[in-house]
C-alpha cells in the first residue's frame, strides 16, 4: 500500500518535474493532526463565536484595507476561486468565510514572517451569499466581504 | 483515487516568491450522499503547511469547504533562487503528504 | 468628444430619413440607394456585425414586442419595443426602417420588404462601402455568435462560418457561442480565421495552468494568465486603432463549461481598466474601441465604470438600436452601441480623428434587405457549397404554420411554444421547459416550417433532451433563478438571455420584486395549482450541468411537426406579469 502510494506521487512529482519536486509521504498519527485544527472554529456557526475561538476576539472592524477577488456569479459552485489580498501593517492570519455556507468557516491562514498579505484558494458554496475575509493583525479584527452569486445555470443569448 | 500528488511552483520575481500549490485530495464534507443515498465520510485536508529554507512561511487549516483538489496560493519575500519550499498536508484521517520545489 | 443632444437628434434623423421610403416593395427595391447610400464621413469607417448565429442565407427575424428594462434601465435603450422604441428614435412609423427595427406590422411587412440578412447580401454591402471609404480605411469587426446558430454551423463544427468569415474580410472577433464547441475545436477553428481573435476576459484558470494544453496557442499569455489576445492594433488610414476583445462573461454558467474546462470567463472590468491603461500608454492610440459580447446592459454600466474607451460595439443582446447610447464616465464619454442579430443589420460607424483623438462620427445602423442588395457570387458560391450535403435535409418541409412563429422577447414566442408543446407532446409530460435564447428565425403565416428553420430554432451542441420527475417547489426555483438572470437591476448580474420557456404552466411574474420572490400562482394549463411538494413530469433540454440522455430537440420538433402538419398556436404560456404598467419595455 505504502510502496503504491509513494510510486503514484513520485509520479505526480513527475508531471511537475521541470520545477523539481521531491515528494514524500508518511501517515502520521492523527493526535498531532488535530492538537492544532481549531475543531471549534469550524464547527461554529456564528461569526463571534467562530472568531473567539479562531482568532481570540470577536470584534470586527470593516476595512477597504482588505480585497476579496471572486467572481460575482460563481461559474460553479463547487470551485470559487478567492484571493484575499490585505495591506493591513501586522497582519498574521487570514480567515476565509462563506457565511450561508453549512460549514461557514471554509479556511484559516497563520502568515510567517515576511508572508504577503495574500492567500489564494477555491472554495466550495451551495447557495449564494457573502464571502467574507477577516485579518488579524495584533489582536485586532478588520474584515471585508463580497457577495458571489451562486445559480443553477441559465439560458444564454 | 486518491493519489496524494502535490504539484508546486516557487517563483522568485521583484524580491517577492510566489507559490502556486496543487494537491490531489476529494475533500468530502461528510455531508454529502453517494448515489445510493449513504453518506460520504468526511475526508478533507486539514492541515497545510509551508516551509521557505527551514523557515515556516504559512500555515492553513481548512474544512471540507475548500473545493476537491485544493489550490493554494500564497507569496512570500525573501527568497534566493534555489531555496527550497516545503509543503506538507495532513487530512482528517491523519494521511499526508509533503512536496518540496525550488525557488525558480 | 463632441456628442451633443443635438447631434443626437440630427442622427436620428437620418436614421428616421431612411423611414422616408415609398411604402411597397417595388418601389423601395427600385430606390435602393436611400437605403445603402451612406455618405463618407471622416477618415475611419467601422463596420460591426454582431450575432449572425450562422445565418448564411437571408431570413425573417421578428424583433421583440416585451423587452422589459427594470431597475435604472426603465424606458431607456434598449429596453424599448414597437412604437416607444419608433418614438425614441424619431423613425418614422410604417417605414422600412421601422419594420426592420420593431415587431410593428411584422406579417405583412415581412411580406413586403422580403427577408433579411444572407452573407451572400452582407458580403455585397461590406464591399461597396469599404470601396467606397477606400482601401485600407475601414475595419469589420464581428462580435461573435457567429459559428453557432445553423444545421451546417453544428455539423461543420462551425467551421462554414470560419470560412464564410473569411471570405467576407472580417478583421477582428470576439466569441461567445463559440465556446460552446470543444476548446480543441475553438482554438483549431480560431487557428484557420485569418482575423484577429480577442478577448481580455477570457483567463487560463489556476489549475489549468499548472499544465496547460494549449501552451503553444500563439495568442495565449502565460504571464496575464489570458488564453488569447486580449487586443488588437490596426493601422486604418494613417489612424491607429486599438480593439480589446471583450467575451461573454457569464460563458460557463449560461453554456456548459464541461466543453472549455480550462477558460475562466467574468466581465473584469479592473482587467479592463488595466489593459485600456496599458495600450494607451504603451501603444498611443488615436481611436480605442472594445468589440463586446457584454449584452448592452452590462456595456451600459462597464462604458460608466471603466475609461478611456471611446467606443464599446456591443452583441450578445441582440438589440438593433439605430443610436448608440452616450454613457459619461470619469474621462469623458463612451459610445455604446447594439447591433441586433441574425444578419439582419451592419453597424456602420464612420469617424473623424484626428490630432490623436475622436473629433466626430456618425453612426447608421444599417437593415440588410436581400431583396435589395445583390448576392455577392463568390460568397453565394461558397454558401451554396457549403450547404450541398445537407441541403435535402434542411429542405425538407415538416408542417405549415398558420401564424407567425418567432422567438425573441422576454417570454414565450410562438416558435418557443411550438417546441415546448412538442416536448410535452412526444414525451407524454405535464410541464415542459426551453431556454430563452433570443437567436432563432422566425417562419410567416402560410409558409412550410422547414427543417432549416427547426434547426434555426434548437441547434446548440448539447441538444439533448430529458423527461424526469420534478417537484414543485424545484420548477419554481428554476423559473426564480432564471428571472434574476434577467430581472436583476444590477446589470452585472444579468446574463442576457430571456425568460426560460414553458409548456403546460401558467405563473405570474413580477420582474421588479428580487429573486425568490418574482414567481407566484404557478398553474398547470387546466387551472390545478402547483403545489411546491408534488411530483410533475417535466420535458426539456439544454442542459447545461451534465449532458441529458435523451434524443436531440431537433428531432423531437421535427417529429412533433411531421405529425401536426398544420401548426396554429393554441395557447401561449406567457405569464400574467404584476408591477409593468406603463413599461415601454412592453407592447401596449
Amino acid at each position: 500500500m505504502m510502496n503504491r502510494k509513494r510510486r503514484m506521487l513520485l509520479q505526480g512529482s513527475l508531471t511537475a518535474g521541470a520545477i523539481g519536486v521531491a515528494v514524500g509521504a508518511g501517515l502520521l498519527t492523527p493526535g498531532s493532526v488535530l492538537a492544532a485544527w481549531p475543531e471549534k472554529a469550524f464547527k461554529a456557526k456564528e461569526m463571534p463565536e467562530m472568531l473567539q475561538e479562531l482568532m481570540g476576539a470577536n470584534v470586527v472592524e470593516a476595512s477597504d484595507g482588505i480585497n476579496i477577488k471572486a467572481p460575482d456569479i460563481a461559474e460553479n459552485g463547487a470551485v470559487v476561486p478567492v484571493t484575499v489580498t490585505t495591506d493591513i501593517a501586522g497582519a498574521q492570519s487570514i480567515a476565509l468565510i462563506a457565511v450561508n455556507n453549512p460549514a461557514p468557516l471554509v479556511a484559516s491562514y497563520d502568515l510567517g514572517e515576511g508572508t504577503e498579505g495574500f492567500v489564494s484558494t477555491r472554495i466550495k458554496m451551495g447557495k449564494s451569499g457573502d464571502v467574507v475575509a477577516v485579518v488579524n493583525a495584533g489582536g485586532k479584527l478588520y474584515s471585508a466581504k463580497k457577495e458571489v452569486k451562486v445559480t443553477i445555470g441559465g439560458c444564454g443569448g | 483515487m486518491a493519489t496524494n500528488s502535490i504539484k508546486i511552483r516557487a517563483q522568485l520575481k521583484d524580491g517577492v516568491t510566489t507559490v502556486k500549490a496543487l494537491m490531489t485530495h476529494p475533500m468530502e464534507t461528510g455531508a454529502r450522499k453517494d448515489k445510493d443515498g449513504s453518506m460520504i465520510p468526511a475526508h478533507f485536508i486539514q492541515e497545510v503547511s509551508c516551509e521557505a529554507a527551514g523557515k515556516n512561511v504559512l500555515t492553513a487549516y481548512w474544512s471540507g469547504g475548500v473545493s476537491k483538489n485544493p489550490y493554494l496560493s500564497f507569496k512570500y519575500s525573501g527568497a534566493n533562487k534555489g531555496d527550497v519550499l516545503k509543503l506538507s498536508w495532513t487530512d482528517n484521517k491523519g494521511e499526508s503528504a509533503t512536496a518540496e520545489a525550488e525557488v525558480s | 468628444m463632441k456628442i451633443s443632444r443635438r447631434e443626437f437628434i440630427r442622427l436620428m434623423g437620418l436614421a428616421g430619413a431612411a423611414g422616408m421610403l415609398p411604402g411597397s416593395a417595388f418601389s423601395a427595391m427600385k430606390r435602393p440607394g436611400d437605403l445603402y447610400e451612406i455618405p463618407k464621413f471622416g477618415n475611419v469607417c467601422l463596420l460591426h456585425m454582431t450575432d449572425c448565429h450562422a445565418q448564411l442565407n437571408p431570413i425573417y427575424f421578428r424583433e421583440p414586442s416585451v423587452n422589459l428594462g427594470v431597475g435604472g434601465a426603465l424606458g431607456k435603450a434598449p429596453h424599448l419595443v414597437g412604437e416607444a422604441l419608433l418614438r425614441h428614435f424619431n423613425i418614422a412609423p410604417d417605414s422600412i426602417a421601422a419594420h426592420a427595427l420593431s415587431y410593428l406590422n411584422f406579417d405583412q411587412a415581412a411580406q413586403q420588404y422580403g427577408r433579411v440578412g444572407g452573407f451572400a447580401h452582407l458580403a455585397s454591402l461590406v464591399k461597396r462601402l469599404r470601396t467606397e471609404r477606400g482601401d485600407g480605411n475601414s475595419l469589420l469587426l464581428d462580435g461573435g455568435d457567429t459559428w453557432q446558430g445553423s444545421g451546417t454551423a453544428y455539423w461543420t463544427r462551425g467551421k462554414d462560418m470560419v470560412g464564410a468569415c473569411n471570405l467576407l474580410g472580417v478583421d477582428v472577433m470576439t466569441g461567445h457561442w463559440e465556446f460552446t464547441y470543444l476548446d480543441k475545436e475553438i482554438i483549431e477553428n480560431i487557428g484557420e480565421f485569418e482575423g484577429d481573435f480577442v478577448a481580455q476576459n477570457v483567463g487560463v484558470n489556476e489549475v489549468a495552468l499548472f499544465d496547460y494544453k494549449f501552451a503553444d496557442f500563439a495568442g495565449f499569455s502565460e504571464d496575464d494568465g489570458l488564453a488569447f489576445k486580449p487586443y488588437t492594433m490596426k493601422e486604418i488610414g494613417g489612424v491607429r486603432v486599438a480593439v480589446v476583445g471583450q467575451a461573454f462573461p457569464y460563458t460557463p454558467i449560461a453554456n456548459p463549461q464541461r466543453f472549455i474546462p480550462d477558460w475562466t470567463f467574468g466581465i473584469q472590468d479592473d482587467r479592463m481598466q488595466k489593459i485600456i491603461n496599458r495600450v494607451r500608454e504603451n501603444e498611443q492610440p488615436d481611436l480605442l474601441v472594445v468589440l463586446s459580447h457584454n449584452g448592452m446592459d452590462v456595456d451600459l454600466k462597464m462604458a460608466s465604470r471603466v475609461s478611456g474607451i471611446d467606443v464599446i460595439f456591443g452583441g450578445h443582446t441582440h438589440d438593433g438600436m439605430p443610436a448608440p447610447s452616450v454613457v459619461e464616465n470619469k474621462s469623458g464619454k463612451t459610445l455604446v452601441t447594439n447591433a441586433g442579430s441574425n444578419g439582419k443589420f451592419l453597424g456602420v460607424m464612420d469617424l473623424d480623428v484626428r490630432e490623436g483623438r475622436l473629433q466626430d462620427f456618425r453612426y447608421r445602423l444599417v437593415p440588410v434587405f436581400s431583396n435589395m442588395l445583390p448576392a455577392d457570387a463568390e460568397m453565394q458560391a461558397y454558401i451554396d457549397q457549403v450547404r450541398a450535403p445537407y441541403q435535402e435535409q434542411l429542405e425538407e418541409k415538416l408542417a405549415v404554420a398558420e401564424e407567425t412563429l418567432y422567438r425573441r422577447g422576454n417570454f414565450n414566442g410562438t416558435f418557443d411554444q411550438v417546441i415546448c408543446d412538442a416536448l410535452r407532446s412526444v414525451n407524454d409530460a405535464q410541464i415542459s421547459l426551453s431556454p430563452g435564447f433570443r437567436w432563432g428565425t422566425s417562419v410567416l403565416p402560410g409558409q412550410a416550417i422547414t427543417m432549416d428553420n427547426v434547426m434555426d430554432q434548437t441547434c446548440i451542441t448539447y441538444p439533448e433532451t430529458y423527461r424526469r420527475e420534478m417537484k414543485g417547489s424545484e420548477i419554481k426555483a428554476i423559473l426564480e433563478d432564471v428571472s434574476d438572470n434577467l430581472f436583476n437591476a444590477d446589470p452585472y448580474f444579468q446574463q442576457g438571455g430571456d425568460m426560460v420557456r414553458v409548456g403546460g404552466l401558467d405563473y405570474v411574474c413580477e420582474p421588479n420584486k428580487t429573486i425568490g420572490k418574482r414567481i407566484s400562482s404557478m398553474t398547470l394549463d387546466d387551472g390545478t395549482p402547483v403545489d411546491a411538494d408534488k411530483s410533475y413530469t417535466v420535458a426539456g433540454w439544454a442542459t447545461v450541468g451534465s449532458q441529458s440522455p435523451g434524443r436531440p430537440i431537433w428531432d423531437v420538433v421535427a417529429e412533433y411537426l411531421r405529425d401536426k402538419k398544420q401548426i396554429r398556436i393554441e395557447k401561449l404560456n406567457t405569464p400574467k406579469l404584476v408591477g409593468v404598467e406603463g413599461n415601454p419595455g412592453i407592447a401596449g
